[in-house]
């Protein structure tokens, strides 16, 4: 008995044949490369808060969402008191200080949605349905990238947005705070690019979610903590370059450095950059780090095979 | 009570790929960051202090813990091939005995030794310093695999769970919160340390509220570990 591999080749014939069952083809308009990417990205923007996915997903991202509001709600409610008692004319806690302070949520938000959008798709084989359809690879990385980004983004900044409405209703100064929240959203938009370009590229090289969950903890709120010890350990022998440079190499700090040094920002660590040249310095190190982040991910999505 | 086929398949399981290579990170940059500040403030007591217990004691210890644990359980409960684990005619007990042995063993090698190894570093000359960090890293670390691995049994999202518990309960509120210390391994190893090098890292604290407690948690951690493991049902992703 051979084989059914090579009976058919033995007699020279084609291997297969589709037959025509008399089923009604499909004649609509078939979308190109654009819509489809866009309703990817809606998709995968979605499914960062589990809208579209099981009811215990959506438990976490909506439960850090509203941890991230809770403090800035409180923080309009005590400004507005204050404001007639204390004569208050800007925010109690600034916009670039506000994601320093509740970085332990933001992480772990980045942490558990990193994985679920890109290790998943690894780990159960998914992306071969995706790279099917008429979309490149790069395409596919890029747009995960961004919905990522862009649900980090959602979650930083929705505080902030919270705070300016404050701000405006309990009557502060109008130019001023616009000009400080558009450098908030500037910042927010910056540190949703590092954070969620740092996870991605954790959890693609991490099939298992729940490691790769622990590993994006890991990077970032371990070099975090190390920076902050430093910072504050360089702040008090005086050694203030030392806690400047270190000062880049955790997400948050560096943000928070190039805020002070663009927009001359409050500050959020006790050794923020000095002069024109640390300054220059930091956006050079945000840039090289948003660049590496994706063009890591690319390469590593380039031997991935359909 | 212990199973040596089942500890040599939990080193072998931690030491699988990703894992082995981040719990080897974390102490390297604990001894990293030591050598730093030892190089910049010298013999400072202030500058050790905040090293090893705001970075080592609640941050690297507490990761140790996490990574070694979930090594252990959770990928075997999540492809399902805990159920070939269970049907052996072993006692859930010992199961759960034998993975803990070997997370603690990590916890000692990965996070109790190099806090030792710091406190050598950053204060050379009192030695009961590094061996008040070692020894309660040693214990709260026990805690937290008992800890860990209960969540892991009761929970697929037994990671996230603990990060957020760690880095909210132990980290963000424990600093502010001064009544957390009564609910708090990183705070009740704090205290064993403040009696074993005479330093202030908690107030108002007895120690044999924080050792009894310790033991507690590390107890009660195994035991319903073992008994969420008895009834245990295995369940589909999302």
């Amino acid at each position: 008995m051979s084989s059914p591999s090579d009976a058919p080749e033995s007699r020279g014939r084609p291997a297969g044949v589709i037959h025509d069952l008399g089923y009604r083809p499909y004649t609509g308009p078939r979308l190109g490369g654009g819509p489809v990417a866009r309703s990817f990205f809606l998709t995968g923007l979605r499914n960062a808060y589990g809208l579209g996915r099981s009811g215990r997903s959506k438990v976490l991202p909506m439960i850090l969402l509203a941890m991230m509001l809770l403090p800035a709600l409180i923080l309009v409610g005590v400004l507005v008191q204050a404001r007639d008692l204390l004569q208050y004319d800007e925010q109690l806690v600034a916009y670039s200080r506000y994601p320093v302070v509740t970085q332990a949520l933001i992480s772990v938000f980045v942490a558990a949605q990193a994985p679920a959008l890109l290790s998943r798709d690894l780990r159960f084989r998914t992306i071969t349905l995706y790279l099917a359809r008429p979309m490149p690879r790069t395409v596919y990385v890029l747009i995960r990238l961004a919905s990522l980004a862009v649900a980090t983004f959602i979650l930083i900044a929705a505080p902030l947005a919270l705070m300016y409405a404050g701000g405006l209703l309990a009557d502060l100064p109008v130019g001023s705070e616009t000009k400080d929240f558009l450098g908030g959203l500037f910042g927010a938009a910056l540190l949703a690019l590092l954070l969620s370009g740092l996870a991605a590229l954790v959890a693609a090289l991490t099939v298992r979610r729940g490691l790769a969950v622990a590993a994006v903890i890991v990077v970032l709120g371990v070099t975090y903590t190390a920076v902050s010890t430093i910072q504050g350990i360089a702040f008090s022998t005086d050694s203030e370059k030392v806690g400047q440079v270190a000062g880049v190499f955790s997400p948050y700090t560096l943000v928070n450095g190039v805020q002070v040094f663009l927009f001359d920002a409050p500050n959020a660590t006790v050794l923020p950059p000095e002069g024109t040249g640390m300054g220059l310095f930091y956006v050079a190190v945000a840039l090289v780090m948003a660049a590496g982040s994706v063009g890591a991910l690319l390469a590593r999505y380039r031997n991935v095979s359909p | 009570m212990l199973s040596p086929t089942i500890v040599r398949l939990g080193v072998r399981s931690i030491f699988g790929r990703w894992r082995g290579v981040l719990l080897i990170v974390l102490p390297v940059v604990l001894l990293a960051i030591s050598l730093l500040v030892r190089g910049l403030v010298g013999d400072d007591l202030d500058a050790a202090e905040g090293t090893l217990y705001g970075l080592g004691l609640v941050v690297i210890l507490p990761l140790v813990a996490l990574l070694a644990t979930s090594g252990l359980l959770a990928p075997e409960i999540d492809d399902g091939s805990i159920s070939y684990l269970l049907a052996k005619p072993l006692s859930r007990h010992t199961i759960v005995a034998s993975k803990l042995v070997v997370a603690i063993v990590c916890v000692f090698v990965f996070g109790a030794l190099p806090m030792f190894v710091a406190g050598l570093v950053l204060r050379s000359d009192s030695p009961s310093f590094a061996v008040g960090f070692g020894l309660a890293s040693l214990l709260a670390g026990a805690a937290y695999c008992a800890v860990f691995a209960w969540l892991s049994v009761l929970t697929r999202h037994a990671v996230v769970i603990g990060l957020i518990y760690l880095l909210v309960w132990e980290g963000l509120l424990g600093g502010l919160l001064d009544g957390i210390r009564w609910l708090s391994i990183t705070r009740w190893a704090a205290e064993l340390i403040d009696q074993i090098a005479s330093l202030e890292l908690v107030d108002d604290l007895p120690l044999v509220y924080a050792l009894l407690a310790l033991a507690v948690t590390f107890g009660a951690g195994v035991w319903m570990t073992g008994r969420a493991l008895r009834a245990f049902n295995l369940t589909g992703d999302e």
